[in-house]
């Protein structure tokens, strides 16, 4: 058994055959870990099977074969220890705000009195900023208001593992950023360990301490796991200052863009070990330069040598 | 403006009644006939002559039941001479009784077929054969077997409320949200709390919905049953009143059925909007 607060090993899903021809593995041999308080994104193509990862983590899903061990227990089913952000919120219409976030905390704990339940409800959702609104019905809501309950009510029941799938999805870019401003202070104050599925790569290079990037799938597999060296004290305001930001950034990009169809079939398996996936760090690498602009480059450091002679 | 909108309806509305008064009275009104002026009258009436009357009674006659009717809604002159007060009662006790039985069972059966689908296909083609069949049709076979009339009409309620419930509560709770049971299973809850608290109050407006229906079919089926059955009840009542050729009281009953039949749908329409919720 690995020391590691979760670990995944060759994780495989293949989905029942249609109409009886069988389907090819959405994913195969998925092999990662996270460790305590780390915050791990995924990111990948759609048809990938990310949301199907996230969700046999989260019990909702069973993987054909493979297994998922949590704090040295299988993952078996739902639990409360795994708290879960929908990418719909998921809120209960017929229950106010602070009903469902209720809901949730006496789930956990069915002994506690109402004011006590009450009580600490209110805590979390002060924490994403939403005091006033705790009487109000999800519809009364706008989209990022109703995000901002799904993730107080998934950190009210204090589990020990958080996992978000494409949270801030259906946001538009301006509420997106300030929740993701909010998560950010959060995860920083509590230290809770967070897996996330995310299609924008600001975002996860802003909360991420490591990013795993999947190759398309069927067969999809971890390509890649980017470390993101920059320091924890990010911000969304400055972090794009960060000289590390766009080195990160455009290796994210051009995976996505370039790399991640090549990793199917036998000629990848070759240099490419799934059970191992390489572990880059973009961040503290020297600039690639391209050799064109190394030349580029070269002839201009040369025009100013003549521009010099010139000039004296 | 809606306030005006609401007058002016209400303005038609009347309107339309007024017309619709007026024409019944004219084409119901009896016309003087020439043979009054030259023969005894009494000896015209004899041969059946005279009055030229259309038979059908004026909206003046009706009136009257109207007013004799419900100024005495629940006197009780033996079994063939009630209020329609008592009349009524009886019959919305009967849909009452044999509406809450079907509650009992439509309810959790279809709960349980919604959440199997296994179930669902094994109990649906008993639902499609038993669901088309009239009410009525039962009649003797509940006559024959409970031996007693007024167990049999409120039977055939239960038979044809059933229906409706059971299938509108199946469908409702087969289709809450996958992500609501999703969040209730991710939070560990147990499987009552869950049926009460997620899918419930989630398939609530679609059972209240089966229940609205059920109860406009048992509200029209109750109607005929008493006819059959006899005894007690607007049914009967309006059956009796025929047998009398009291055409007045059958039009005031056919009104009155109506009027009753609309409070009930107002009253389930008003329990919908209570379970309603806005996603």
């Amino acid at each position: 058994m690995s020391t590691h607060f979760l670990t995944v090993e060759s994780l495989k899903k293949v989905f029942p055959p249609t109409n009886g021809i069988a389907n090819e593995p959405v994913f195969e041999d998925i092999n990662f870990y996270i460790d305590k308080g780390e915050f791990v994104c995924i990111v990948g193509h759609s048809g990938c099977g990310k949301t199907t990862i996230l969700n046999v983590l989260a019990g909702l899903d069973e993987a054909s074969a493979g297994e998922a061990f949590m704090d040295g227990r299988e993952v078996r089913g739902p639990s409360l220890d795994r708290g879960v952000v929908f990418q719909s919120h998921a809120l209960m219409p017929w229950m106010s705000v602070l009903g469902n976030v209720a809901f949730a905390v006496k789930s956990k704990w069915p002994d506690w009195s109402k004011d006590k339940i009450k009580e600490h409800c209110i805590g979390y959702l002060e924490m994403v900023g939403l005091g006033h609104a705790i009487h109000k019905k999800p519809a009364e809501l706008s989209g990022g208001m109703k995000q901002r309950v799904g993730i107080a009510r998934a950190f009210a029941i204090q589990p020990k593992m958080l996992l978000l799938d494409e949270p801030f999805g259906a946001l538009d870019a301006l509420t997106r950023g300030t929740i993701q401003d909010e998560l950010l202070k959060i995860v920083q104050a509590t230290h809770q360990t967070v897996f996330m599925i995310t299609h924008d790569v600001d975002e996860a290079i802003l909360l991420a301490d490591k990013i795993l990037l999947m190759s398309n799938g069927p067969h999809a597999k971890i390509a890649e796991i980017v470390e993101i060296t920059m320091p924890r004290s990010r911000t969304r305001s400055e972090i794009h200052h960060d000289p590390q930001y766009y080195k990160i950034r455009n290796h994210l990009v051009d995976f996505l863009v370039n790399r991640s169809k090549t990793y199917a079939g036998a000629e990848a398996e070759m240099f490419h070990d799934a059970k191992n996936p390489p572990v880059v760090r973009p961040g503290l690498e020297v600039e690639r330069a391209p050799v064109i602009a190394l030349a580029t480059e070269k002839v201009v450091s040369q025009l100013q040598q003549v521009k010099h002679a010139v000039n004296q | 403006m809606s306030a005006k909108l609401k007058l002016k309806a209400a303005f038609i509305s009347l309107l339309m009644l007024a017309v619709f008064l007026g024409a019944w009275q004219l084409a119901t009104q009896p016309k003087e006939s020439a043979v009054q002026a030259l023969a005894d009258s009494e000896y015209a009436a004899l041969m059946g002559k005279g009055q030229e009357k259309s038979g059908f009674p004026t909206p003046g006659m009706v009136g009257k039941s109207f007013v004799q009717y419900l100024s005495d809604p629940f006197y009780d002159k033996g079994p063939n001479d009630k209020g329609i007060g008592i009349q009524l009662a009886h019959s919305l006790g009967r849909v009452a009784v044999g509406f809450l039985l079907a509650v009992a069972i439509a309810l959790p059966v279809g709960f349980m077929i919604g959440m199997s689908p296994l179930l669902f296909k094994a109990f649906d083609p008993f639902i499609q054969v038993l669901k088309p069949i009239s009410p009525l049709a039962w009649m003797p076979l509940a006559l024959y077997s409970l031996k007693d009339s007024d167990i049999s009409g409120i039977f055939v309620i239960f038979i044809c409320s059933i229906w409706p419930m059971l299938i509108n509560t199946a469908f409702g709770v087969s289709s809450v949200r996958r992500d609501w049971i999703n969040v209730a299973r991710t939070l560990e809850v147990n499987p009552l709390r869950k049926a009460f608290l997620v899918i419930l109050p989630a398939a609530a407006p679609t059972i209240l919905t089966g229940m609205r229906i059920s109860m406009g079919i048992a509200w029209l089926v109750i109607v005929a049953a008493e006819m059959l059955v006899g005894g007690t009840g607007i049914g009967y009542f309006v059956w009796n009143e025929w047998n009398n050729l009291a055409l007045p009281n059958v039009i005031f009953a056919v009104v009155m059925i109506g009027i009753v039949g609309m409070f009930l749908d107002l009253f389930f329409g008003w329990l919908q909007k209570l379970v309603t919720y806005r996603e």
